[in-house]
């Protein structure tokens, strides 16, 4: 993806030969304390997610009197240390069936995914590849908005939805995630456009392509892995919103993090229900990423020998 | 968090259609009904008198919205007490209910998108809501009335802003109990104390008498953003003891300043208790732990003796673990926080208040259900697992479910019982939500002495 | 048209819905750029208007209106039509509860994004082609997959503290407690505490930049990596003299990206310490401003002071970006 190497692609070898070499080679040289130091990160990255997973199984009394991992000797000892009631509280405990949330969230996420990275897509190769005046200092102006806090447009986009009479359905919500989504999705995919070769471009142009064709027919595939990537962060931070939805959706539109956030119960006390609570949000995020990564891995690989 | 159709009829079909749960709605309902859902399923519908929403025409088939803090699992219970008004007028009410409702309301007010009724945890909102934003609306007639009836007036000025009556006060909390184990008192032979000698008596002798982690006294502010707050009301509940009733009322109205010798005083009362490393914190640390203890969880130590008193309001009741028994010979129970002497009984309340933000009469007819007995003895119905008191004459004790809210109601209509709001709920939002939390918050995290605390408070004083 | 807005209580009406909003967005993106193509030889700035226009219109109605606004409310009094000139910024510059909070954030943006950055890099490139690859990258990644309040749970608890004498839940101080030390408030002691508030927006961060930086490093082309070997660079040389420049407009990519976010995330130390104990920083202050204490001006000043600080990332960028080009 930022291959900054200008030469022009089609003179490197097959990949096959130098390319099994190379990884011998690397392998070699990462190892041992490299590989060490991987598994010192992989276990601290682990630890505490197994402490959440283990603390959702037990009762609420042994989580607030004994560390999580008691619990292993315990379980040796042949004690009961384990009970599914948080997670019978966290699926069951409303009067709303939690399945009608899950139905919200999707309904929520998939267009505000969907549509901020095709808006996204084409204004990213404006920027790049499109030499129109004040280019420049709109790509630096949509860059710099970033930084502008959420909080700050809610009353504003609240005021004009209500203006408009759309308050409060699904439409509101996928807008507002589109927009806020667009600073960073331009700037992202804007970066991995710039490092497509620009004889790539330059022989479709003299193909006769237009900037259309050359977006869908050059670009596109190119991009693929770039693309996976990005959809798999902006699904997360919109499954895992609760802000955006609080504000701009109603009753029939609130997704599974609203009804997450409540189970800490009206005074904060219950938050040994939110431990399950989050694990049931997490599946659906990491099906996502285990399905899509494999994709973008090789995607990333087909493009670097392509391009 | 979910529009509840609730009535007799409509119950009997949710059963039916609850396992096809085509119409998830229904199926929901269904879920209560299996009783995994909580208090508020199966209770009994409390009677009331219909004609009372007569006089607002025809209401059948509209819709109120309700926006509110309370989330499950008390909001089952609020939910049901609506069921009385609902089946009376056919009105049907919209509950949403959430942990960020204070932040959110604002933001809904300002863009043009208020709910019909917010329940407001305290009356500084309602405050900031009026003079702010100008957005609530008067209370009708007709609950001005009910409030007359059924409140003591010093619960219509709390709903008072500049001289106009907007809300009209919901449930109630009294904060000045201190919880203990019943057994383990009798167990080593100690009396509930009676003033506030007897108490640091009482203390001293348990502090004499445990070692290790055990202290007399087990404490904890923390609670998110919110934290610092329990420690506002320990210092309130020493105003009021210390001082009386009278400096109390000064002090929340600025009429002295935050850091008066008088307040001072009464930083130092609860000082010697809470900052004292001989009686605190049972169970969780040293005085610094108390910051950073969660307030929901800083009784525990009770259970596990290593603590013997916290001091919490009732709606600790429900903050307990699953099983704990709450009773005069359960595994805990409250007493009164002792005043002085026995003849005087300063008591520190609290309350929810209702804001109207619109006038349609479906509104003005569920506010006016809401400030009536009818709610407060439907609403105690309710509740069978208690946890829950009004401070609304109307409410019948004999509605209550257990000893301990009884207790509650008691205090507050006992004829002695000298009852002052919350004074950080009063203050202005700077103070009362902001700098005495962290102040608090220093005055333990980092032994920050009262003077400075005081004059900081002070300071912010807008 | 209700029945397009509004999908009330039935799910299957809501995917019907949903289904009809992409349709309609990829109709109305084909229709643009069937016009954008038509003219035979088009204007340019017709055409880059016809792929940046949808965006950059979202845009000012959506960040850039809300942002001047704020710039104007900023020189107001609370939520009044008052102006007052500077007054807000001179309290952020004045009261030490501001000074403090102004601190911890340099402190935030100067550490976080290059501990999460270096990390994700070094692990990205370590686990890189390894056996273990996928698994390896799934367990840095998972945290992205929790929300911050999530995480920021998962982090209470591993510093919560119990005295002495009693049980520990805290897996920090039961490591403390093992290796024979005594429980500390972890929370409590300043600066640390800071840093230890960072840890868990570096856990969360890590696994955004392990993937993209990944994704780079897998582009580098084998016959740099192989010539490098030839000319005898192994090791620490390789990673230090080859990866890294290889990658350098990802790693600049990533760091900004991260420093951005830095500056606007606030719900991890509000579930932390809720900005207690000298841990508050603008961000948070600014919530707390903005919809705690209602102070419409003063949140509105601290956001602006936001866009200040990002200032030199900006032109940092545009340097980079400039560099880049001079190459090409």
């Amino acid at each position: 993806m930022t291959t900054t190497t200008p030469q022009v692609p089609t003179v490197r070898p097959p990949a096959s030969g130098i390319g099994s070499r190379a990884r011998k080679a690397r392998k070699a040289l990462t190892s041992p304390w490299a590989s060490t130091l991987a598994i010192v990160i992989a276990v601290l990255w682990t630890v505490p997610t197994v402490g959440l997973l283990v603390t959702s199984f037990r009762p609420e009394l042994d989580i607030r009197t004994s560390g999580w991992w008691t619990v292993f000797g315990d379980a040796f000892a042949g004690e009961g240390v384990f009970s599914l009631r948080n997670y019978e509280t966290a699926l069951y405990g409303s009067s709303t069936n939690m399945i009608e949330f899950f139905v919200n969230s999707f309904v929520v996420t998939l267009p505000a995914v969907f549509i901020p990275i095709t808006i996204a897509l084409l204004a990213a190769y404006g920027f790049a590849w499109i030499d129109f005046k004040g280019r420049d200092i709109l790509f630096i102006a949509v860059f710099a908005l970033q930084v502008v806090p959420i909080q700050i447009t809610l009353v504003p986009l609240l005021s004009a939805y209500v203006d408009l009479g759309i308050n409060g359905t699904f439409w509101t919500i996928w807008l507002s995630h589109s927009i806020f989504a667009l600073p960073l999705a331009i700037f992202l995919l804007h970066n991995f456009m710039k490092d497509v070769p620009r004889s790539l471009v330059e022989a479709a142009r003299v193909d006769g392509a237009g900037h259309v064709k050359i977006f869908f027919q050059v670009m596109m595939p190119l991009l693929t892995p770039a693309i996976a990537a990005f959809a798999i962060f902006q699904f997360l931070w919109v499954w895992n919103d609760l802000l955006v939805a609080l504000v701009m959706g109603d009753l029939r539109t609130f997704p599974l993090t609203v009804r997450i956030a409540e189970l800490a119960g009206s005074r904060g006390g219950d938050w040994h229900v939110l431990s399950a609570g989050a694990f049931i949000s997490m599946v659906v995020p990491v099906i996502v990423f285990l399905a899509l990564q494999r994709y973008f891995v090789r995607g990333m690989l087909a493009g670097a020998v392509k391009g | 968090m979910r529009i509840q159709k609730f009535g007799g009829r409509r119950r009997g079909l949710a059963l039916a259609a609850g396992v096809a749960s085509t119409a998830l709605v229904l199926g929901a309902c269904a879920d209560t009904e299996d009783g995994s859902g909580g208090d508020g399923g199966d209770v009994e519908a409390f009677e009331i008198d219909c004609s009372a929403y007569e006089e607002f025409g025809d209401l059948e088939g509209t819709t109120v919205s309700v926006y509110t803090t309370i989330v499950e699992p008390e909001a089952e219970t609020q939910q049901a007490s609506y069921e009385p008004f609902e089946e009376c007028t056919g009105v049907e009410v919209e509950y949403e209910a959430s942990r960020e409702m204070e932040a959110q309301l604002p933001v809904r007010v300002q863009a043009g998108n208020p709910p019909d009724i917010a329940i407001l945890p305290q009356p500084g909102l309602l405050n900031t809501l009026v003079t702010e934003y100008d957005a609530v609306l008067p209370a009708p007639e007709s609950v001005e009335a009910n409030v007359d009836e059924f409140w003591e007036p010093v619960w219509k000025e709390y709903g008072t802003v500049d001289g106009t009556f907007y809300a009209a006060p919901l449930g109630s909390n009294v904060k000045s109990f201190v919880w203990y184990s019943p057994s383990m008192f009798a167990d080593a032979g100690y009396e509930v104390p009676e003033t506030w000698d007897d108490l640091l008596t009482l203390t001293e002798t348990i502090a004499g008498e445990t070692e290790g982690a055990a202290k007399p006294w087990c404490a904890g502010i923390e609670s998110g953003d919110a934290t610092g707050w329990p420690a506002t009301d320990w210092i309130e509940d020493m105003v009021l003891r210390s001082a009386g009733p009278d400096v109390y009322d000064q002090w929340v109205n600025h009429e002295i300043p935050f850091d008066d010798p008088a307040i001072v005083e009464s930083f130092d009362m609860a000082g010697e208790i809470l900052k004292n490393p001989d009686y605190v914190n049972g169970g969780l640390g040293g005085v610094d732990s108390i910051a950073t203890a969660s307030w929901t969880d800083a009784g525990y130590p009770i259970l596990e003796g290593n603590c013997w008193m916290h001091r919490a309001a009732n709606f600790y009741a429900t903050q307990w673990p699953e099983g704990t028994e709450v009773g005069p010979e359960g595994d805990v129970y409250a007493f009164y926080l002792p005043a002085e002497t026995t003849d005087e009984k300063p008591v520190l309340v609290a309350g929810e208040f209702i804001a109207a933000f619109t006038d349609r009469p479906e509104v003005e007819a569920f506010q006016t259900y809401l400030s009536s007995s009818d709610w407060a003895n439907a609403k105690a119905v309710a509740t069978p697992a208690g946890g829950w008191v009004s401070a609304n004459l109307g409410l019948d004790p004999e509605n209550l479910a257990t000893d301990f809210d009884q207790l509650t109601v008691e205090t507050l209509q006992d004829p002695a019982t000298v009852s002052r709001f919350d004074g950080s709920d009063l203050m202005p939002a700077a103070v009362g939500t902001d700098s005495f939390w962290s102040g608090m918050t220093e005055w333990f995290a980092s032994d920050r002495s009262t003077e400075r605390v005081t004059s900081d408070i002070e300071q912010s004083w807008p | 048209m209700d029945w397009l807005l509004h999908a009330g209580d039935d799910p299957v009406h809501k995917l019907l819905l949903m289904l009809i909003a992409i349709g309609l967005f990829v109709a109305l993106m084909a229709i643009i750029l069937f016009v954008v193509d038509r003219p035979r030889n088009p204007a340019r700035w017709f055409v880059g208007f016809g792929f940046t226009g949808v965006a950059l219109l979202l845009l000012l109605a959506g960040l850039v209106y809300p942002a001047v606004l704020t710039i104007w409310t900023s020189f107001l009094r609370r939520n009044s039509g008052d102006f007052i000139g500077l007054d807000n910024y001179a309290r952020a510059f004045t009261e030490p509860q501001f000074l403090v909070v102004l601190g911890n954030t340099a402190l935030w943006v100067l550490v976080a994004p290059f501990v999460a950055t270096f990390l994700g890099l070094v692990y990205a490139y370590v686990v890189d082609r390894s056996r273990f690859e996928k698994l390896a990258k799934g367990l840095v990644f998972l945290p992205m997959a929790i929300s911050m309040v999530g995480a920021s749970i998962i982090w209470k608890f591993v510093y919560e503290f119990k005295p002495q004498g009693v049980e520990q839940t805290g897996l920090l101080n039961q490591f403390l407690v093992w290796l024979g030390g005594e429980p500390q408030q972890w929370l409590l002691s300043r600066p640390l505490n800071t840093f230890l508030i960072m840890v868990v927006f570096v856990w969360i961060q890590t696994g955004f930049a392990m993937t993209l930086l990944s994704a780079s490093i897998k582009a580098i082309p084998t016959d740099i990596t192989e010539a490098a070997r030839l000319d005898g660079v192994s090791g620490f040389g390789m990673f230090w003299r080859i990866t890294i420049p290889s990658i350098r407009p990802a790693l600049v990519v990533v760091l900004t990206t991260i420093a951005m976010t830095t500056l606007k995330t606030f719900d991890i130390v509000r579930t932390m310490t809720a900005g207690q104990f000298g841990t508050s920083i603008v961000a948070l202050e600014f919530y707390d401003q903005g919809f705690r204490q209602q102070d419409a001006g003063m949140a509105a000043a601290l956001a602006v002071l936001l866009f200040v600080i990002v200032v030199p990332v900006v032109v940092y960028n545009v340097r980079q970006q400039r560099k880049v080009e001079e190459i090409r």
